[in-house]
């Protein structure tokens, strides 16, 4: 199939970028990396918007320190997120989630920005950004404004940002000394989407967990957390299995996928005790 | 003077050889043209409104918006193309009672899958044309389907098409003895059902055809990616009502076949009778979408099967009831009854066994229709045989390679023919389980698997013994009333330089045929393998022959080309006895040179030779023959298919928590009796084995229960990826065929008639402690949990 596209701009700085979206009037798309989008476009899933391009905005590409956090700009590819000293010292959770995105060439093209305003249940940045409890950045028309993580994600595909807004960075809380991150997933072949995934981040003040891929959108696993903030791993993983509602589809069903969060949890606890397989 | 293939250093020695491949370099250099890369003067492109429901009557179809669109040409409907173009009816004299309606380019009342054709948009650009499809408004009604495999015959199932009866498209019983007295007196029968899931074969290059009408010449040309050149010729002609001899089918560069490429699709024949409408040159490639909604769908199979052994293991007996079912139509010409056939007569293979009975049962459904894919019904067969085999082994405590050593047919037992009545010349089954159990060391292997159970690891071993059809006779198709040539041809001819041209009907889809044919012709002639330049893939230049098919390439076109070579050879001494005034007896010709046969000395290169007799004939002798150029035909006669045997290992590991299966290992053993470039062999046997893994592992087509496709995309149908591949060892045993003096046979499809049986093995053998098995390909993580229990519904 070919693309049918409305129009192509490149945006010359983000104000520009906000003011082609505004211009646009809900006909526009924000072109990052374009490895979704470009992808949906080919299959005129996606046809008629007007293309914004800021890919050239330097200004959202880059990872700094900001004392207590660190700010990933949105257009930070994932293999530039992968090898960021700052990344793999105070999230790693990161860095380890890049390893199965995808392949090469879409992790060499794919930004952190593009991936989060997408929203796709099945990707991993989504589920590990909530379980790290992220500051979305954005910007639009009436200038910044930032958004908590756990009000980021709307449902399927769906997001708090507007149709004129560009989400710009994401702040990341540093890692407190001890804190394990970790990412367990099955997957049927090598950087597929996985069937489902699991982010269990510990720290301090409990745990934090999320899944990929076993709903509409990436979601804390509340019951587990506070079951597993009890010591309770048995108790965490029966919860888990209740509280997420899985689809099924032609790669797996429900029943699996729901099973397989608890295995994941327990795998999860295992390596982060230190009693990994 | 017969060939030493014994010696390795006789001259010329090219035939046994890994030399380089002719094309490789042009095609890693982005060089190669693909239909897709031609574009001719006045070309418009089409693409097709398909039929989104999987049956449908068409009550009307409304054009006025898509003519309206920039760059809209035309729009067709199947009324306006059966105007120019004949149905046709896929069914062959010899599968008995094999039945399916006419079939349309595009559908005309009625649309029987989802992706049938329906209208043809044709524009100035691919792009235009789709903008003008998505305008096209047809007005369906929708009709009760039939999906379910096992429901189609029942009474109350609607008959899909009226006309037919039923929807029942073919069945055969193969039988041999006493198959129920056999069973009774058994020490132990084992019974288990197999399914093989929908697959299909994911060509790189997608299908690709090119049309050119010229109405002064009454000529159609088609630029085609196409296994079977001559076979499309005959088809467009006699369905555009065309002369044979004005139809010229070329075919360059090609990006995989595996059986995808040899079937006759109805948007690629409404491409030809819009080319002949429209007086311009219509091209149509599938996008990846139409690939897997039309390209054929294969393996959709469903087996209750059991085996008869007594106390020693020895087999009695096999009984197999095969189901499948095969979408809306037979395919053109080649039929959809013949992967059912295949496997009721390819069940029990290797062994030597007294009763059989096989029936295979082809239904129609509202599905893409499937037809012959890469080891067309090896997989099956061999999944039923070697399941049943190690269930028997296990029931009897006996080693599965114990058990194989004391049923297949002994290495010195040739000729024979088996109970499911195939003809066996010779083959190695024991010599290549000897050489299997050496290449992976299988005691040190059960070793390990035995070490790891005891750390909670689930590994486990499969073994897969197969047999494979290749080079075959004209008792495929040709007895069926089909025009799809055995026989193929070679043209040798030697130009003034003293350089080689051959041209073959058998055709390079990226396999290695040029490679294969320039060191045959090499060794046939006496020259360098770079000195030979290979044509295939035109019907107006080449010899006519069948194309690339049933693993038949190096077999009957290598034997052709080895022939066509000698006698050029030949022809090339006589003329040089001659000039030297010599015995052309004692003359050879070596790297391009006529030397003497018993010393090597130099005599003459052969550029001098071609000096001579290109221009200045006259010196020579009137009644001279100096025709350097020689045609060979060949055809196998002695026996319908020449079979070939091989052993297949699988090594690997079972996560029981997830399901996930990694593979170890895997070990290949096989027979394809002379190797003609080994580096190409074991790559095919490795491409082969990939494929067979994917069906066993990853590969399925699903649908749902309205006929729906559901997975139409790369990144929802599991192809087999590098990252998941394990180390796979080949190994060799040369059984050559005494039919021809090459002695070739096939070695396309023994990888994948072979793996999926030794991976199903392999799962079997690490979940037997846990008492779980499985048999529904693929073994995904969800089925592999179910048979632990894991998981329930």
């Amino acid at each position: 199939m070919k693309a049918s596209v409305g129009g192509y701009a490149r945006a010359t700085d983000l104000q520009h970028a906000i003011t082609l979206l505004e211009a646009a009037d809900g006909m526009a798309r924000v072109l990052a990396g374009g490895q979704s989008l470009v992808a949906a476009m080919n299959m005129r899933l996606s046809t008629g918007d007007l293309l914004v391009d800021i890919s050239r905005l330097s200004e959202l590409r880059g990872v700094t320190d900001e004392g207590d956090t660190i700010r990933i700009g949105a257009l930070t590819r994932h293999v530039d997120v992968e090898g960021n000293a700052l990344v793999r010292d105070h999230a790693p959770l990161l860095a380890d989630a890049v390893k199965v995105i995808a392949h090469a060439a879409i992790r060499n093209r794919g930004t952190i920005g593009g991936a989060l305003a997408l929203a796709d249940p099945a990707a991993e940045f989504p589920a590990c950004v909530l379980a790290l409890g992220a500051t979305l950045h954005v910007m639009g028309s009436d200038g910044e404004r930032t958004i908590a993580v756990e009000d980021f994600f709307q449902g399927l595909f769906e997001t708090e940002l507007e149709p004129e807004e560009i989400l710009t960075a994401i702040s990341i809380p540093k890692a407190e000394m001890g804190e394990r991150q970790v990412l367990q997933e099955v997957t049927r072949r090598s950087g597929d989407y996985a069937l489902a995934g699991l982010c269990l981040v510990k720290r301090q003040g409990g745990h934090r967990v999320t899944m990929l891929s076993v709903g509409e959108q990436p979601e804390l696993a509340t019951d587990a957390m506070a079951k597993l903030d009890d010591g309770d791993i048995e108790g965490a993983i029966v919860s888990l299995r209740a509280e997420i509602d899985p689809p099924s589809d032609t790669k797996a069903s429900a029943k699996y996928r729901r099973h397989i969060a608890g295995v994941l949890l327990r795998r999860a606890v295992d390596q982060v005790t230190g009693d990994a397989r | 003077m017969t060939l030493q293939f014994g010696n390795p250093d006789r001259p010329n020695s090219y035939i046994g050889k890994t030399v380089p491949r002719p094309n490789a370099a042009r095609l890693v250099e982005g060089r190669g043209k693909y239909v897709d890369d031609i574009v001719l003067p006045r070309m418009v492109h089409v693409a097709f409104v398909r039929s989104p429901f999987a049956h449908a009557n068409i009550n009307s179809i409304e054009t006025a918006d898509a003519l309206s669109v920039k760059g809209v040409l035309r729009v067709l409907t199947g009324a306006d193309l059966a105007e120019v173009c004949t149905p046709w009816v896929a069914v062959l004299a010899h599968l008995k009672g094999l039945k399916s309606p006419p079939e349309h380019p595009m559908a005309v009342d009625r649309a029987c899958w989802v992706g049938e054709p329906v209208v043809a948009v044709v524009a100035t650009s691919r792009a235009a044309a789709e903008d003008g499809a998505e305008l096209v408004d047809v007005d369906y009604e929708q009709l009760p389907v039939v999906t379910d495999m096992m429901t189609a015959l029942d009474k109350d199932t609607p008959v899909l098409h009226p006309e037919m009866g039923d929807n029942l498209a073919f069945q055969r019983i193969n039988e041999e003895g006493d198959i129920e007295a056999a069973f009774a007196g058994a020490h132990r029968v084992v019974s288990a059902q197999f399914s093989t899931a929908r697959h299909t074969g994911i060509t790189l290059e997608p299908r690709s055809i090119l049309v050119d009408w010229n109405p002064a010449e009454a000529q159609m040309t088609a630029y085609h990616a196409t296994q079977a050149p001559h076979m499309m010729q005959t088809v467009l002609a006699k369905h555009l009502n065309l002369a044979e001899s004005r139809v010229r089918v070329i075919c360059g560069d090609v990006g995989g076949s595996y059986g995808i490429k040899v079937h006759v699709y109805p948007d690629e024949v409404a491409t030809a009778a819009i080319a002949k409408i429209m007086g311009r040159p219509v091209k149509f490639i599938a996008d990846r979408l139409e690939s897997f909604t039309t390209d054929i769908h294969a393996r959709d199979h469903k087996i209750e099967a059991k085996i008869a052994v007594d106390k020693d293991g020895k087999i009695l007996g096999f009984d197999v009831d095969d189901w499948t079912a095969i979408g809306a139509y037979s395919v053109y010409p080649r039929t959809s009854a013949i992967e059912g056939n295949q496997v009721i007569n390819l069940c029990g293979g290797p062994y030597d066994f007294a009763d059989y009975r096989a029936k295979t049962t082809v239904v129609f459904q509202n599905k893409t229709p499937t037809c012959q894919y890469r080891a067309v019904g090896h997989p099956i067969a061999v999944a039923i045989t070697e399941g049943l085999v190690d269930m028997a082994a296990a029931e009897l405590g006996l080693d599965p390679i114990e058990i194989r050593r004391r049923n297949m047919y002994a290495d010195d037992a040739y000729p024979v023919t088996s109970p499911a009545k195939m003809r066996f010349e010779g083959l190695s089954h024991h010599q290549s389980m000897d050489k299997l159990v050496e290449l992976m060391d299988y005691d040190a292997l059960r070793a390990d698997q035995a070490e790891a159970r005891k750390k909670g690891i689930y590994r486990g071993i499969g073994i897969a013994a197969f047999i494979e059809l290749t080079n075959p006779s004209p008792f495929m198709y040709g007895i069926g009333g089909a025009r799809i040539s055995a026989q193929d041809g070679c043209t040798v001819r030697m130009d003034p330089d003293g350089s080689i041209v051959a041209l073959s009907g058998v055709t390079e889809q990226g396999q290695g045929t040029e490679a294969m044919l320039s060191q045959i012709v090499a060794e046939g002639v006496g020259v360098r393998p770079n000195n030979v330049r290979v044509i295939t893939g035109d019907t107006q230049v080449t010899p006519y022959g069948g194309g690339t098919w049933a693993s038949r390439g190096a077999g009957i076109g290598g034997e052709a080309a080895l022939r066509a070579g000698r006698a050029l050879r030949e022809s090339i001494l006589e003329v040089a006895a001659t000039m030297l005034q010599a015995d052309q007896n004692n003359l050879d010709i070596r790297d391009g040179e006529v030397v003497d046969s018993d010393t090597g000395a130099a005599r003459m290169p052969l550029e001098e030779l071609g000096r001579i007799v290109y221009f200045r004939g006259d010196t020579l002798p009137e009644d001279l023959p100096r025709e350097l150029v020689q045609t060979r035909h060949y055809i196998t006669s002695e026996y319908p298919f020449a079979f070939t045997n091989g052993v297949q290992a699988s090594y690997v590991e079972v996560d029981t928590d997830t399901g996930e299966v990694t593979l170890l290992k895997h070990w290949c053993v096989e027979d394809c009796g002379r190797i003609i470039n080994p580096q190409l062999v074991d790559e095919q046997i490795r491409g082969g084995i990939v494929q067979g893994l994917g069906g066993a592992l990853f590969e399925e087509i699903h649908y749902d229960e309205e006929g729906q496709l559901l997975n139409g995309s790369m990144a929802d149908y599991l192809v087999p990826m590098a990252a998941e591949m394990p180390d796979m060892v080949i190994g060799h045993v040369e059984t050559p065929t005494k039919e021809s003096e090459l002695g070739a046979k096939g070695a396309g499809e023994a990888g994948t008639a072979g793996a999926p049986a030794a991976v199903m093995n392999a799962i079997n053998d690490a979940l037997r402690p846990k008492g779980a098995q499985v048999s529904a390909m693929p073994f995904t993580p969800e089925r592999i949990l179910r048979a632990l229990g894991e998981i329930e519904d």
